[in-house]
């Protein structure tokens, strides 16, 4: 059903359920507000939108207005909504004066400034002055954390945050207390938020109240260039804004992308900033005599050269890490195939994910925005919270909004929804696979229904039947339903696996080398803990961080973190992205493919491009669904039919652990940033003294 | 009406008294499955009165938890409703004064001139002896007899400041007055007696013409 409306003498034909404020910006009409979002539900209490409606004594608050509320005229005409008249310009003006009264004039002071509502609104909307002469209240400051920096007395108590924190986050720990003007935003005694979205709240916030602390004072928006690029901190592929000032990287928002994280980013995506400065790799190194030496390319790459010719083929092996993008990772192979070298690995935790039954048998099928349709989810040693906070709201949102029925296999943490725990260790799957438990009945009789399996449940022993048996699992949930949903989903934690095994950067057939026995190993931005017993002779590594694999190394070549290349990253549902380069990787680290490049010129085993675009022309011949940007190709769902007969063997009962045992520190930027650091050591203090409650 | 905050002491532990307690289960069970939290106002109530007419922050806890609440939203709620006192109050008589327009028309400014001499200087804050405080409070519809004050459930009607110093009087001498009236009217009956339909006949039931 629809109905018509006359918006500012405009006719305009809107469906139900709309409310006067959607009406009136499809007719074109801004409308000015602070409480409304349009993500959040729906509080009405900052009266800046108001619009005059024929036939309404009042103004009306257009967002809490819905079109079906209006009543219909005598005549049959449409209502007629007015957001231009005199009485609304009036009605603006006043709300808006009331909104300053207790506001302070500190906007020069304050790092809203250049970015905030309540300015422009102010611009627009206001009046010239304020007739108010008493002296305005002040509130004190709260304690939310190590990433929000309070000014409560700039609050106008719109409660974009509060509801933010309950409807997305799923954390209810901040709320209103007090009321009327003393009404405060605060967490129970002031403790600081534990969400992995605590920090989106600073983006809602229309005025200064809450600002970023890490960033606090460091730079004004309109000094900033902004770049938009894609996060890499998980396998989600945010689509993030890097503003930058000279090299450095100062901040890191969010932009919108309805398909993936629609506008929201997890703390690590946003305040990693400050671990791109530190820790980093500016020159290269070459361990002489025990000791990492600082050397010049030439030596480094020199060594690595010798080395490479001097070593047997199957000697040879190569491991990339969690942040490589798709350009080195295709110039490594290529240099690696030229080199006879076949063990190649993408998956440095032992996961037993793998591409033998197609593309399907390693993505996230059902898509992101898929789980908004999904009606059953069964996650199988995957925590959604801490491998893709993003994701998780996505998943909470769906849960709130619909008859959602969602199981757990692992362990049983605060998603922040409801679940069935069906049970902690692989053995538990077995039941649902043979229909027994009373949760497989839920997944068959679902319209919509995902698997989704944490890429880490396949790095164990048993890997290899939890990820047959899951596909399984699937495979007899989708069973006679529509065709182009595929409910079999791997969560990956990292940004450059899927991109990795797209390229097939994995052991060949006939390679035969364990990694612990291999001769010479160059990992590529490895630092997967299981690096550090690594036994190799010979270990080189090209990375950004001195961090694990850097301390593993023989021969370190700086390269460039992901703000500071323009990279492909294939997000979990093979959604193929670009980052731009937004800085410039410190001292004399380079982009990784140059250095790859470099390197393959030593060996004289040149690679055949000179430039990214060349490099990008050879790699869409390999993989031609890269070059679709920002698209999502369905894989073919066969692979799960193939998959679910691929292993048969004994799932253990031992019980699924953590994919990430810290949120905060899981990668060598995430593991150089102070901020993250902080939070980490705040995430502990709450959980020892939850389970000291307990 | 200023901020409220927790007060800065607070009890270890709070806990229902049994009694309590099984009248707190009986009241959680009159809501629909899943609707648990409505009971929360009526909780706090119940732990304000067994803990000597102030929340104390471990009640919050610990209705939150048996109404399975985030601690946030049962702050929130306590903090909202001026009817929790959030800081302790006297043992003797927390005195409500109401302050709205027939109240004050009728001289409850002089009332609260008296509180502020007997009792403390600013309301919320407890008398030397600890026996007393009071507060302004919005109308608690007894407008007909205005002035008013209510100590605990009771409301003292009529006052003057000599009744009302005359009340607090006999709140400390462990005498407290009757509830009601001070100046011996029944309910809102005219002052100093009824003025027309006096004769007792009317009432007898006898009189038919």
């Amino acid at each position: 059903m629809s109905r018509k409306l006359l918006i500012d003498d405009v006719e305009i034909e809107v469906e139900d359920g709309l409310t006067l404020l959607q009406a009136c910006e499809l007719a074109g009409r801004e409308v000015p507000r602070f409480c409304y979002h349009e993500r959040l539900s729906i509080a009405g209490n900052c009266r800046m939108c108001l619009v005059q409606v024929d036939g309404m004594p009042k103004p009306v608050a257009s967002c809490a207005m819905g079109v079906n509320d209006l009543r219909p005229t005598r005549d049959g005409t449409p209502n007629r909504v007015d957001t231009r008249t005199p009485l609304v310009k009036k009605a603006r003006e006043g709300v808006m004066e009331f909104l300053l009264i207790n506001h302070p004039l500190d906007c020069p002071i304050c790092d809203q400034g250049g970015e905030c509502d309540l300015q422009d609104q102010a611009m627009a909307y206001g009046g010239g002055g304020s007739r108010y002469d008493e002296n305005k209240r002040a509130v004190d400051e709260k304690h939310l954390g190590p990433l929000i920096k309070t000014h409560m007395t700039r609050c106008i108590q719109c409660t974009r945050c509060v509801r933010f924190m309950t409807e997305i986050a799923g954390v209810e720990e901040l709320g209103a207390a007090g009321r009327g003007e003393d009404m405060e935003i605060t967490t129970y005694l002031e403790e600081g938020m534990l969400s992995e979205l605590s920090a989106n709240v600073v983006d809602l916030c229309p005025v200064g109240a809450l600002t970023h602390r890490p960033w606090a004072h460091n730079a004004r928006p309109w000094e900033l260039r902004k770049t938009e690029s894609i996060d890499a901190m998980d396998a989600v592929g945010s689509a993030i804004r890097v503003d930058t000032r000279g090299r450095e990287v100062m901040r890191i928002l969010p932009r919108t992308n309805e398909d993936v994280n629609e506008e929201w980013i997890s703390d690590k995506t946003r305040h990693v900033a400050d671990g791109l400065r530190t820790q980093r790799l500016d020159q290269p190194y070459v361990r002489i005599n025990g000791k990492l030496q600082p050397a010049s390319w030439d030596q480094a790459l020199d060594a690595v050269a010798d080395r490479l010719t001097a070593t047997p083929a199957n000697n040879i092996g190569a491991i990339t890490g969690d942040l490589a993008g798709c350009e080195e990772v295709f110039a490594l192979k290529d240099l690696m195939n030229r080199l006879d070298v076949v063990n190649l690995d993408c998956r440095a935790d032992g996961e037993a994910i793998n591409a033998d039954h197609g593309r399907a048998g390693y993505l996230f099928n059902s898509s992101i925005a898929g789980l908004d349709e999904a009606d059953a989810i069964l996650l199988i040693g995957a925590n959604p919270r801490t491998e893709a906070a993003v994701m998780n709201a996505r998943i909470l949102l769906s849960w709130r909004n619909s008859d959602l029925r969602i199981g757990v296999v692992g362990p049983a943490e605060d998603l922040g929804y409801d679940y069935d725990h069906i049970g902690a260790s692989a053995a538990d799957l077995a039941r649902l696979a043979d229909g027994s438990h009373p949760f497989a009945e839920v997944l068959k009789s679902a319209k919509r229904p995902m698997v989704i399996v944490g890429s880490a449940a396949t790095a164990r022993d048993d890997g290899a039947s939890v990820y047959a048996t899951a596909a399984r699992i699937a495979d007899a949930a989708m069973a006679g339903k529509d065709a182009t949903w595929n409910a079999f989903n791997i969560l990956h934690t990292a940004a450059g696996r899927v991109g990795a095994m797209d390229l097939g950067f994995l052991p060949s057939t006939n390679a035969d080398q364990s990694a612990s026995e291999l001769d010479t190993v160059f990992l590529l931005g490895c630092d997967a803990p299981s690096i550090s017993n690594l036994q190799a002779k010979f270990v080189v590594y090209l990375g950004t961080h001195g961090d694990i694999g850097a301390h593993k190394a023989d021969v370190i070549l700086p390269g460039a973190t992901y703000t500071e290349k323009s990279v492909t990253y294939v997000n979990m549902e093979g959604r193929a992205q670009l980052t731009a380069k937004a800085a410039f990787a410190p001292g004399d680290a380079r982009e990784d493919w140059k250095v790859i490049r470099a390197l393959s010129d030593r060996v004289d085993k040149t690679l055949p491009y000179d430039d990214l675009e060349a490099l990008r022309a050879a790699m869409y011949v390999a993989a031609p669904h890269l070059a679709q940007i920002g698209h999502l190709t369905p894989a073919d769902a066969k692979a799960t039919a193939s998959l679910a007969k691929s292993d048969n063997g004994q799932l253990s009962d031992a019980p699924f652990e953590p994919a990430i045992d810290d949120f905060y520190l899981s990668n060598p930027i995430a593991r150089a940033s102070a901020v993250m650091a902080e939070l980490s050591a705040l995430r502990q203090t709450a959980t020892k003294r939850t389970e000291a409650a307990e | 009406m200023a901020v409220r905050r927790l007060h800065s002491e607070q009890p270890a532990t709070f806990e229902f008294t049994p009694d309590n307690l099984a009248w707190a289960n009986e009241t959680i069970a009159k809501f629909p499955e899943g609707k648990q939290a409505s009971a929360v106002i009526s909780l706090l109530w119940r732990a304000q009165e067994q803990h000597a007419g102030w929340l104390p922050e471990p009640a919050i806890r610990y209705v939150g938890d048996m109404l399975g609440m985030p601690y946030i939203r049962v702050y929130e709620i306590a903090t909202f409703y001026t009817m929790f006192q959030l800081a302790p109050v006297g043992v003797v008589a927390h005195f409500q004064i109401c302050g709205t327009t027939p109240c004050m028309l009728r001289g409850s400014e002089d009332l609260i001139a008296v509180c502020k001499s007997r009792i403390s200087h600013e309301p919320h804050q407890l008398s030397a002896d600890g026996k007393f405080s009071w507060e302004e409070v919005e109308c608690l519809g007894v407008c007909a007899n205005a002035p008013m004050v209510q100590v605990w459930k009771d409301t003292y009607e009529d006052l003057t400041p000599a009744l009302f110093e005359q009340v607090i009087n006999q709140f400390a001498a462990d005498t407290p007055p009757t509830p009601g009236s001070q100046i011996g009217r029944k309910a809102s009956s005219p002052e100093g007696g009824l003025t027309s339909l006096t004769d007792p006949a009317l009432y007898s039931g006898g009189n038919k013409n």
